[in-house]
């Protein structure tokens, strides 16, 4: 690859087919816009400057997203020692569902959208599995290693959001009484 | 076995990460709660892929950032370039005309600073 070689132009092109997907998968894993924004010129910038350690057998997003995702997650990282609760795993979900149906309204075809929303309301680790995993389709491997745990941790927290999300989603009538008192 | 026992499993079934086998198998496939929650899991699944295809516009000048973040650091490897080799040169004699070339840079690099923070105001 050309940009390999530390074309300027060569990269600055790879720049400008890929910046809104990295754009896109940060702000995904931040949650904010300028937090996304300071993430993809981070990435970039460490993308440019690790060039020559670019395996050319990856492709150059599955490489860029694994390198965004790392940015993601030292930002997320320094938030989070200035706004402590952010990181915990056990923190509930706000619930956005009051008084409609979710499973009716899912059904309905508006389920794209409640899963974004849901997205959004997952704690940051839990989020950030479930985005890279299912949506990115990193392996277990990268997502471990670019955020830092294990792949078995990886994995636990993967099928964590996953329940989150489908709770979330598709809370089961009778599991609460705010539930209960939708049962039909 | 319960639906408890298996709970855990099941968000690793809809994309076949997780295979049930034994007691665990028997139950989800007697179990319509268990079934029930597996459709809801590969719904899930299927609608964090369809995000994969959606995108959202990052608000203009985004581009220009970052391309004036990738030269600013390609200039200031530069200037260090420049600078070292100007040390190498003093003592060979041609000191100036060197400084000339690395000041022209650093004026670069700093126009290229100011223009990153008018695009991102
Ligand atoms: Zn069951």
């Amino acid at each position: 690859m050309k940009a390999r070689q530390g074309d300027h132009a060569a990269f600055e092109e790879l720049v400008r087919v890929t910046y809104v997907d990295a754009y896109n998968l940060a702000y995904r894993l931040t949650g904010d816009e300028d937090d996304a924004r300071d993430v993809v010129q981070d990435a970039y910038l460490r993308a440019f400057r690790g060039l020559k350690r670019f395996r050319g057998e990856a492709q150059f997003t599955t490489w860029l997203y694994r390198i965004t995702a790392n940015c993601a997650a030292s930002s997320l990282g320094k938030r989070a020692r200035h706004r402590h609760d952010v990181l915990e795993d056990d923190e509930d979900i706000v619930d956005l569902s009051a008084r409609v149906d979710p499973a009716e309204q899912a059904d309905r075809g508006a389920v794209r959208d409640r899963v974004k929303a849901a997205l959004a309301e997952l704690p940051p680790r839990l989020r950030a599995v479930v985005v890279l995993r299912d949506v990115y389709d990193l392996s277990h491997e990268a997502i471990a290693t670019e955020l830092g745990i294990t792949e078995s941790a990886a994995k636990v927290r993967l099928h964590r959001a996953r329940r989150k999300l489908r709770e979330r989603l598709y809370p089961i009538p009778g599991e609460d009484e705010r539930d209960a008192r939708h049962a039909v | 076995m319960q639906c408890e026992d298996v709970a855990n499993l099941l968000p690793g079934v809809g994309d076949g990460s997780v295979t049930l086998r034994g007691s665990a198998r028997w139950h989800v496939d007697r179990c319509l709660r268990c079934q029930t929650e597996l459709v809801q899991y590969r719904k899930v699944l299927r609608s964090l892929r369809t995000l994969r295809t959606e995108f959202l516009e990052p608000a203009p000048g985004l581009l220009a950032d970052i391309l004036a973040t990738i030269a600013e650091s390609g200039e200031r490897h530069a200037v260090r370039q420049l600078l070292s080799g100007r040390r190498a040169a003093y003592f060979g004699g041609i000191a100036a005309a060197t400084a000339a070339g690395a000041a022209g840079v650093v004026v670069l690099a700093s126009m290229s600073r100011r223009s990153r923070f008018r695009v991102a105001s």
